[in-house]
């Protein structure tokens, strides 16, 4: 039975736990508000609101129905577009803004960014324009061209900015910033939502427990295997391992930091030891899918799935990151690089599964470079990371991943190697970028042909020197 | 006024076809699609998908009630593969189920036999081999034999241009559901409702009035809902003719992308020949259009390529020539510009290879060249140019001078980023080039409470049209918009109908809507007469919901005329046709006035290409765009901003990839790319040309749906400026030899990565 609450209702079901929440929603629960444009994660339709409880408040993500097992609803807050919808028919004042702006033609994909920005208005972004943009990130319209919505995502985030506007005023307090009161006040979302946080305490109080058990397959995000195997994944049950908070912790000692393989990217984006270690994190790890796809999708995740141009691959391996094997009892760990034998050949047996990463904090210099059709909200058409430890000119350690050059994610081990000991200038760069040439092996595919696979990477990783030593 | 539909789809309430609740015994529709794209259709093994739980019937073409032929312009088109099968994804079998997801699993169970033949994908090689869906189009001005060999410069090239796909993104889909005697409601996301309606009297046998077709709203159309909603609903329809049970079917993105066709790939040859002065003298193209294999609309596609051949330019002697070649892919299809865009990018080509050659910027000759009044089109029509007022005001407002002199100071000191600038000029046709298409119908009932409704051929896709035809009665009767309701599209209400295409369904339907209106308003007016003790009908008028007399307020409201009216036994209702006068065209002579009248316009499109890394971001498109007088400017400006974004996709990141066996590539949004919030134009400013010129449009306001797309087109060439400014300055090392990259659309980054270093 999974339990959880659906807009106002606290519901249950004993539908298949994998079964999609859109499916659930639009032809069990008949909410139609939430649409149906490509069902695997890419155009946003679908988008609706999660709430999840957090110690003492109500953390509010957006994410794609349509890649999300009813199982990861468990003792949570779904919120289609009919839970903030008024009863009395008028507008909340994010989708009267989509109306004062004529953010809306055609309609399908307009559900999808109300969600997405009644998310921004009630999570702890920072209430920028850029934020509000960003928060639609995952949406697609084909019709509007996006000015309008841009247009409606900034009056939207003026209003809530502190100090200025009607939203702000009526408040009555400071500093608030996507708080869910202050949401409540004023026309964001309807006042159900205050009392959500107890019901979801008495729902997890009460639970007898979670819709997981002894399956092999283990199920974090979904974020792919509903991609690649979507019929599959709703019939068949599985071991849902999203919602295990021991493996989103993110902690870091002396030398080391340590990630739950669970976490998801925007719980790096958000992490404090993340922010501070990689000063550029925001802008990077914006290249990575959209923002309800880096709701869902897990590190551990986007390690075995073993895709060539996973970018957190990319990311961890330039870390030389370690991961730690678990199965039954016992567990191991090892180098990320060393998981990786062949296309979708991983060096594990089935029963392992990784519980935990982690990587020395001894680097001076980071760097991530991804190029792709469209920059945001798309697969890499080579991606690569680089860390440096620099010590005066000389480069004292490196590690340089790239993907999409090869059967596997690849970590650079002559390039890496090459680069240790060497002084900073244009010769080192060029002669190490000769030596990737011989290190991948890109073939020719609707991502690019080889011949621009390796231009691109010697482009991207000349980027990296650029980006790091203004070169 | 806000597009009317705004409030209902930001509450989600707007009802799409698979909104539509479904009544008890739906079956569910799933096609099992040819796995290749060209062979004999041996045999179909359907016995284990009969077996899976749920199945219901499997349909094959032998099943067919009615002809196995959907091809709405030529009948060329089976609706299930028989004795071939003619490009991968073409169906060949229907299964119907309890269930959708039973439908889906069964579909997956039936193999087909099928021995391959030969694939063509390339236009040119169906030409070589002289396989043209129909016989060649030419047009012809002048004389360019003598006028090439007095040119002080010809220049001669190749262009190519990639197809587009329509990403609605509510995907196809239709529900049939049976009537009395035979006969069935079907309920389609399409742009042509009659279409549909002929489609499906052909593989059912029916007439067309046992056969309602209803549309409500699409999820976009784009022109992909043109033609090609057809299949459809002919393959509900088929189903439930056979089970008399209602059947359902709406498609999953990766069949709507494998089974569908796309905006027409074309290759292209041309030949520009300018005098000293830099006017362009004479012009020469040839169009390869790649068709797919069935005819679709192509051939009018083609046609259109031709009538926009030369853009916005005046050329005294021109001659072109189309091919519509048949190749082994999904029939290609109508898509906003419908051919327009791929005729405009060549002579922006041509111009720019004549511009990179003489040492020029390619706005000195497009400047010269600008159509003036009087001008003849290639067609035959005269210009009643705007060419010149949109190029000059656009440039008084934005000063290209001076954008392009910021573009060459900043290129001057970034080693990496570089900027580049393009002049588009537009001029698109707006009337069906097939002139009877240029008709359209409206049924206006005004019921005793006051309140409208109005019913038209016109589907509303999100650009607005219902809440412009629902202006148009509000304006007539001088009532507030509330007053008016405008339903659903019907073949019931409206008999008939041309498409919701070519720009022109609000001109077309809106005209006819006026003329209901009008109608009904004449006839209140009399009834009024009397009762107001007027002179003449003339001194009446309708003014927020009174009766005036020569302007002066009376005490005769709109609910007592009407009620007064109806007791008099006078009609209420009013059944318009509307028919564009003057326009006509003869493809014996290939001359003729086809256009109501032409939209012009001039965009300037400003790029930064990151020459690192091959990725660029549009900074700004700058436009004067001739609204004429615009009746809806939240609407109109809505189509100017997605037209522009949805150009420069085309232009830019969206790559349709058919392999060599004509297998799609790019088959799902992972792969096929469109823009998203952060790859459109950081600014997107326009202002409206300044003009009080008369026109056939509703009201004066100019359609406005299709023509800014071809704005778009200006940001392939600042891509391409950008580059070359890369190219004049690039380090021996890069080993670029050629500064001027070729036309091959659209520039995604390995194109422009390639362009710098190869």
């Amino acid at each position: 039975m999974i339990k959880f609450i659906l807009n106002e209702q606290t519901t249950e079901t004993d539908l298949p736990p994998g079964m999609t929440v859109l499916d659930f929603v639009r032809y069990r629960k008949d909410l139609k508000g939430t649409k149906i444009g490509c069902r695997e994660g890419d155009c946003g339709a679908c988008t609706i609101l999660v709430g999840e409880l957090d110690h003492d408040k109500v953390n509010y993500r957006s994410m794609t129905s349509c890649l999300m097992p009813l199982a990861n609803a468990y003792g949570k807050h779904i919120v289609t577009v009919e839970g903030i919808n008024k009863p009395d028919g008028s507008l909340t004042n994010v989708q009267q803004a989509m109306v004062d702006e004529s953010g809306t033609q055609c309609g399908f994909c307009t559900v999808g960014f109300v969600m997405s920005l009644t998310g921004f208005c009630i999570d702890d972004a920072p209430k920028t324009c850029q934020a509000a943009v960003s928060s639609v990130d995952g949406n697609i319209c084909r019709c509007t061209g996006y000015k309008s919505i841009e247009r409606a995502a900034c009056a939207i985030s003026e209003r809530l900015a502190v100090g200025s506007g009607q939203w702000a005023e009526d408040s009555g307090q400071s500093g608030v910033q996507g708080n869910l009161n202050f949401a409540i006040e004023n026309d964001i979302v309807p006042s159900y939502f205050s009392g959500i946080k107890d019901k979801l305490i008495d729902l997890k109080n009460g639970a007898d427990c979670p819709p997981s058990a002894a399956h092999r397959q283990l199920i974090a995000g979904g974020t792919d295997l509903y991609v690649q195997r979507p019929e599959e994944m709703a019939e068949t049950s599985g071991n849902y391992v999203f919602d295990n908070s021991d493996l989103r912790r993110i902690t870091q000692n002396e030398t080391h930091v340590e990630v739950g393989a669970s976490a998801v990217v925007t719980d790096l984006m958000v992490s404090l030891v993340f922010v501070r270690l990689f000063p550029d994190l925001y802008k990077h790890l914006k290249l990575v899918s959209s923002t309800p796809i880096r709701n869902m999708a897990t590190l551990a995740g986007n390690f075995v799935n073993a895709s060539p141009i996973g970018d957190m691959t990319a990311w961890f391996l330039a870390l030389d990151a370690e991961i730690e094997l678990s199965a039954g009892d016992s567990s191991r760990w090892m180098h990320l690089k060393d998981l990786y034998l062949g296309y979708k050949q991983l060096a594990k047996t089935e029963d392992e599964f990784i519980t935990n990463i982690r990587f020395k904090k001894d680097f001076t210099h980071f760097n991530f470079e991804k190029v792709c059709k469209r920059t945001y909200l798309d697969i890499a058409s080579v991606n690569t990371a680089i860390s440096l430890r620099v010590e005066g000119d000389i480069i004292s350690d490196a590690h340089v991943s790239a993907g999409g050059v090869a059967p596997t994610p690849l970590y650079l081990t002559k390039t890496s190697e090459y680069l240790r000991g060497k002084e900073i200038n244009e010769m080192t760069i060029a002669e190490a970028a000769k030596i990737i040439q011989t290190e991948i092996s890109p073939i020719s595919d609707v991502r690019g042909s080889e011949a621009y696979k390796r231009l691109l990477l010697r482009q991207l990783f000349t980027a990296h020197f650029v980006e790091l030593f203004n070169m | 006024m806000k597009n009317l539909d705004s409030k209902t789809h930001v509450r989600g309430e707007s009802v799409y076809l698979d909104d539509i609740p479904l009544l008890r015994g739906t079956l569910f529709a799933c096609v099992f699609d040819s796995p290749i794209a060209h062979g004999k259709l041996k045999g179909v093994e359907i016995s284990k998908a009969e077996k899976c739980a749920g199945v219901h019937k499997i349909i094959l073409a032998k099943d067919i009630v009615g002809e196995n032929e959907i091809g709405g312009v030529i009948p060329d088109e089976p609706l299930l593969a028989d004795a071939e099968v003619h490009f991968q994804g073409m169906p060949i079998a229907i299964v119907l189920a309890e269930t959708e997801e039973q439908a889906r699993h069964a579909a997956k169970q039936i193999t087909a036999e099928i021995e391959p033949l030969p694939v063509v994908t390339d236009p040119r090689v169906a030409y070589a081999n002289n396989d043209l869906i129909v016989p060649p189009k030419r047009f012809k001005l002048g004389d360019t034999d003598t006028a090439f060999r007095n040119c002080e410069h010809v220049f001669a090239g190749r262009t190519e241009q990639n197809g587009q796909e329509h990403l609605y993104i509510e995907t196809q889909g239709a529900y049939a559901v049976p009537a009395e005697q035979g006969g069935m409601k079907i309920y389609s996301s399409t742009q042509g409702p009659t279409a549909v309606q002929r489609a499906v009297s052909r593989v059912t046998n029916l007439p067309m009035h046992q056969i309602e077709v209803d549309v409500t709203r699409l999820g976009g159309g784009f022109g992909g809902k043109e033609d090609q909603a057809n299949a459809w609903a002919a393959i509900c329809a088929v189903g439930t003719q056979l089970t008399r049970r209602p059947v359902k079917y709406a498609l999953h993105r990766m069949e709507d992308m494998r089974m569908t066709g796309k905006r027409h790939p074309y290759s292209s040859d041309y030949k520009i020949g300018l005098d000293k002065d830099l006017k362009i003298v004479a012009y020469e193209a040839e169009f390869f259009q790649n068709a797919g294999v069935s005819a679709d609309l192509s051939p009018p596609v083609l046609e259109r390529t031709l009538f926009h051949c030369t853009n916005s330019y005046y050329i005294p002697h021109v001659t072109v020539a189309a091919y519509s070649c048949r190749t082994h892919l999904p029939p290609n299809t109508a898509f906003r510009g419908f051919g327009g865009p791929q005729g405009m990018f060549v002579i922006e080509a041509a111009i720019a290879h004549a511009a990179d050659k003489l040492g020029v910027s390619a706005s000195d000759i497009q400047r010269k060249n600008l159509l003036r009044n009087g001008d003849e089109f290639p067609y035959g029509q005269l210009a009643e140019s705007e060419a010149e007022t949109t190029w000059s005001q656009a440039d008084g407002k934005f000063d290209f001078a001076a954008l392009q002199m910021q573009a060459d100071e900043f290129n001057k000191t970034s080693k990496y980023q570089k900027k580049g600038v393009a002049l588009m000029p537009i001029c698109f046709g707006i009337s069906f080039t097939k002139t009877p298409m240029n008709q359209a119908r409206s049924l206006v009932h005004v019921y005793t409470d006051g309140s409208v409704a109005v019913s038209t051929g016109a589907v509303e896709m999100g650009q607005g049209v219902n809440t412009k035809m629902a202006q148009v009665a509000a304006e007539v009767f001088s009532l507030p918009i509330e007053s008016v309701r405008v339903h659903t599209t019907n073949t019931l209400r409206i008999a008939n109908t041309s498409p919701t295409a070519a720009s022109a369904a609000a001109d077309l339907n809106g005209k006819a809507t006026l003329m209901a209106c009008e109608e009904i308003s004449r006839r209140l007016k009399e009834v009024a007469l009397p009762l107001v003790e007027a002179q003449s009908v003339q001194d009446i008028t309708l003014e927020n919901g009174f009766v005036c007399n020569k302007g002066e307020k009376t005490s005769l409201d709109w609910h007592t005329l009407l009620n007064e009216a109806y007791l008099q036994r006078v009609s209420l209702s009013e059944h318009a046709h509307y028919a564009t006068p003057g326009i006509n065209f003869d493809w014996g002579t290939a001359k003729g006035h086809p256009f109501a009248y032409h939209v012009y316009g001039t965009a300037i499109t400003g790029v930064t290409v990151d020459c690192l890394r091959g990725r660029y971001e549009i900074d700004y498109v700058k436009a004067c765009h001739d609204f004429g007088s615009s009746m809806n400017t939240a609407v109109d400006f809505g189509q100017i901003e997605g037209g522009i974004v949805q150009g420069i996709g085309w232009m830019t990141m969206e790559e349709v990839v058919y392999d060599a066996e004509g297998r799609l590539r790019s088959n799902a949004l992972s792969t096929y790319k469109v823009p998203d919030i952060h790859s459109v134009p950081r600014e997107i400013e326009f202002i409206p040309l300044e003009t009080t010129r008369e026109n056939l449009a509703i009201f004066n306001s100019k359609a406005v749906g299709e023509p800014p797309l071809m704005y778009g087109i200006g940001a392939y060439f600042a891509i391409r400026n950008a580059i070359k400014a890369f190219r004049d300055h690039a380090p021996a090392d890069t080993g670029a030899t050629d500064p001027n990259p070729e036309f091959d659309a659209p520039f995604t980054p390995e194109k422009v990565l390639m362009n710098l270093y190869g």
